[in-house]
């Protein structure tokens, strides 16, 4: 990889940018030209500026080259010497602090311009003190520990009116209240047209003995 | 009201003890109601499909619907004609037919009592989903950030955020069975509040039930209904309907199809459990248990079906949606690499221009080479999922790709809850029965208590799957509590009827009881058919447990983000004997218990 003005090279203090600018913008995508990369460059040379040792960082520190149709290219930040380039921790730290600002020069994104070796930092989730699904629960769990409360007082209530009143006629009124059925293994087939005649059952030895 | 006081001029006839009414349903539509609502469940929505697409597709609806006339039909007649003639729960039902066969009813408790023990712990899952779905983002649909923000979690990076959501966040799985590691109260809560809402809906009996029903019946059709129209304006909905009923008419030859369908058949609708027995107990003598029998399979099946095409065009749409992502990250490694301009490389060139890549730089392009995926929307669609994979893993990663997800997730989840929860109630019922029905046990406890009672031992018990390994136990109950159990047990049920009763007393019996002649065709399945199919899956079902020699089961692994397959310890194969042995054994001890007891009581 030759530089335009011949500085030495050095590829590890160099990165390789990533543009989608197609993906991102669909049809309203600029194209890009030398003027874009004007602007590029001024985004760079701005983030190094915010470095304290470095606030004499120029536009024209900044190198591009490789420029591909992709469109991809590769970047390094010279001193005011012209000499060397700059370190590439530097670059990296400089970089992800202003990420923001030079994604949104370019009405780009974290996906859509790529800083290769230089990771994003993530949005973090948004975490509400108090997570939904326990507020919710505890909702739905009020409701039916009070619904279940109603229900079980209102048999209790019943039950015990039922007990002061009338004990023998309440059988044949209570269709499907707290009936408590007791049976004796035989069933009883009310519209048994044999009437007692028949018994049903399987009969035991026990209750052929038993008199009625 | 005239029949109470006809029965107790004869009382002292015909039922000597007896004081109190038996509770009744309120109307006819409430016993149709609760029988479907307790037919209809989970494997209509995860496991019909899912055989579906493994034996031929469409040409699987052939032998679904011979097993659902010649098997299913005529077993369910006879549970709710049995209930409804002896009136009583499974226990009593049985001793009164022979009291050497009350073990068939004790059997029938006994698997009741497991599969509620474990049944809730799904709605568990259901109700921890529905609660986390009311946020934006869904949180199955992202990754979470790792330590330092730079990237996402690593377990997550190498499955799928929808798996690590189900494998970490839900379940937080160990590596295997042996590892038991603790509780999670997250999901000890939610169990807790499942419970609550059984206890809730079963506590006053039929009174509570019946009117549960109603809601718990209708509401997974209304949803269903909405999901069908969603699903089939989906894009690609079409790939997976036009595959899922392309049928195979090959795959008619393989007998395990028609062996699953017969399975499938049988324990969708919930035979051998006690529950329809303790449904049809509740009804009037006179009610036509035929009609019901024959609309409630018919509903059962349909609705399988039904939640098959809802199923299908959503595989379809995720399949689609995976292929696209697929071919997208391809064309975006080719257009990196080779620094094609953003936007050349479309689906419709892709293929041309792979090859003029290759041949222009075939160095570069066979360093790349190996990196390019082949996507197949084929192997996409084959991948079939049942159980919680699917409902928990596939449906979440269609739902959050879809528009206004959390809405579609509530009213999936919702859908998953009643249809989970109509059949929790429903084995709830078919357990109480029994209990509110022995003089011993309600003589000292009202009916609230006993259900109390049972909820809080199911609860209690319920933990153990709320652990770390839980799922792992959840599989083993799921795969081996019900299954040989109430093979053996619906055998013993049909030839008791037909040969201890006597299928001609039974016969006069019903014609007494519902006023309809009996026709040849229940009696020829009953006497014949039906036994002989349910020894034929019986002995499918040892020799298959038989020949694969030990049994293995899929565990987690979390380093490389899927599933691997291990045998089970000792200990667990001995729980799964334990499970199969305390149900079928109740039936050989009861009866040897009975004739000893009269051996002696004669001498």
């Amino acid at each position: 990889m030759e530089w335009i003005d011949g500085t030495s090279l050095n590829a590890e203090n160099a990165f390789k940018v990533r543009l989608s600018i197609r993906t991102a913008l669909g049809d309203k995508a600029y194209v890009w030209d030398t003027n874009e990369e004007y602007l590029f460059r001024a985004m760079v040379a701005f983030s190094m500026r915010k470095v304290p040792s470095r606030e004499a960082t120029e536009i024209s520190h900044v190198l591009l080259c490789n420029v591909t149709q992709r469109v991809s290219f590769w970047f390094v930040v010279t001193d005011p010497s012209r000499n060397h380039t700059l370190p590439a921790v530097e670059v990296q730290s400089a970089i992800r602090m202003n990420r923001n600002r030079i994604n949104n020069a370019f009405f780009l994104n974290d996906r859509t311009l790529e800083f290769l070796r230089i990771p994003s930092t993530l949005a973090p989730p948004m975490d509400p003190s108090v997570p939904i699904w326990i507020i919710v629960f505890g909702v739905i769990f009020c409701i039916v520990i009070v619904a279940t409360a109603l229900l079980v007082l209102s048999g209790i209530r019943h039950r015990r009116r039922n007990n002061k009143g009338l004990p023998g006629l309440d059988d044949a009124e209570d269709k499907c209240e707290n009936t408590i059925t007791v049976e004796n293994g035989i069933p009883c087939d009310p519209l048994d047209t044999k009437g007692g005649h028949i018994n049903d059952g399987f009969l035991t030895e026990d209750e052929r003995l038993t008199p009625l | 009201k005239g029949p109470g006081v006809h029965r107790r001029a004869e009382g002292f006839v015909c039922c000597r003890a007896r004081e109190k009414a038996r509770p009744k349903w309120g109307n006819p539509m409430q016993f149709l109601l609760i029988c479907v609502s307790y037919a209809v469940g989970l494997g209509n929505v995860w496991r019909f499909p899912y055989l579906c697409q493994m034996y031929g597709g469409g040409s699987f609806l052939v032998p679904y619907i011979i097993m659902l006339i010649v098997e299913g039909m005529p077993l369910l007649y006879l549970e709710l004609a049995v209930g409804q003639r002896m009136r009583q729960g499974s226990i009593g039902a049985w001793r009164t037919i022979s009291p050497y066969l009350s073990g068939v009813g004790i059997a029938s408790l006994v698997v009741s009592f497991l599969v509620s023990v474990y049944y809730n712990v799904i709605n568990t899952w259901a109700v921890w989903y529905l609660f986390h779905s009311f946020q934006d983002p869904l949180p199955w649909s992202v990754c979470p950030l790792n330590g330092n923000r730079t990237g996402y979690d690593e377990e997550c990076e190498k499955a799928s955020s929808t798996q690590y959501f189900w494998y970490r966040k839900t379940l937080n799985i160990s590596p295997s069975i042996q590892e038991n590691g603790n509780v999670q109260w997250e999901s000890a809560l939610c169990l807790t509040l499942a419970w609550l809402i059984v206890y809730l809906c079963i506590l006053r009996g039929t009174e509570s039930t019946g009117k549960v029903v109603y809601f718990t019946a209708s509401l997974p059709y209304c949803v269903l209904i909405i999901y069908l129209v969603r699903g089939l304006t989906l894009h690609g909905a079409t790939n997976g309907l036009v595959y899922m009923f392309t049928p195979k008419i090959k795959e008619l030859a393989n007998p395990k199809a028609w062996i699953n369908a017969a399975t499938q058949i049988f324990f969708s609708l919930g035979l051998g459990c006690g529950g329809l027995i303790a449904f049809a107990s509740y009804n009037e003598p006179s009610n036509n248990c035929q009609k019901h029998a024959i609309i409630v399979s018919i509903i059962n099946s349909s609705t399988a079906i039904f939640s098959c095409i809802v199923t299908f065009s959503i595989y379809g749409f995720k399949a689609t949606f995976n292929y696209e992502n697929c071919l997208n990250k391809v064309i975006l490694l080719l257009t990196n690499s080779f620094d094609l301009e953003d936007g050349f490389l479309t689906a419709s060139n892709l293929e041309e221009v792979k090859d003029y890549l290759a041949s222009t730089y075939p160095s570069k392009y066979s360093e790349v080479f190996p990196h390019i995926r082949n996507c197949s929307l084929e192997s996409e669609l084959n991948t079939a999922v049942q159980g919680t994979g699917l409902a928990f893993i596939v449906y979440t990663e269609a739902i959050k790709n879809m528009e206004v997800s959390q809405l579609w997730s509530v009213l999936y989840f919702f859908m998953l809850l009643t249809l989970g929860m109509g059949s929790m109630v429903g084995t709830g019922t078919a357990i109480l029965t029994p209990l509110t029905d022995s003089k011993v046990i309600s003589s000292y406890l009202p009916k609230e208590a006993i259900s109390g009672l049972v909820c809080l031992v199911n609860c209690a018990i319920g933990m153990l799957f709320t652990m770390e390994a839980g799922n792992y136990w959840f599989d083993i109950f799921n795969d081996y509590a019900a299954t040989l159990s109430l093979l053996l047990i619906v055998l013993v049920e049909t030839i008791a009827v037909c040969y201890v009763y006597g299928l001609k007393r039974f016969e006069s019996d019903l014609q007494a009881m519902t006023g309809h002649a009996l026709n040849w065709y229940w009696k020829a399945m009953w006497a014949f058919v039906s036994p002989v199919l349910i020894v034929g899956l019986f002995i499918f079902y040892l020799s298959d447990y038989i020949l694969t020699g030990t049994l293995q089961y899929q565990a987690w692994d979390a380093t490389q983000g899927h599933v691997v397959t291990k045998d089970y310890p000792p200990y667990a194969l001995a729980v799964i004997g334990l499970l199969v042995a305390s149900s079928t054994m109740c039936i050989p001890l009861v009866a040897l218990g009975t004739f000893v007891k009269r051996h002696f009581r004669k001498k």
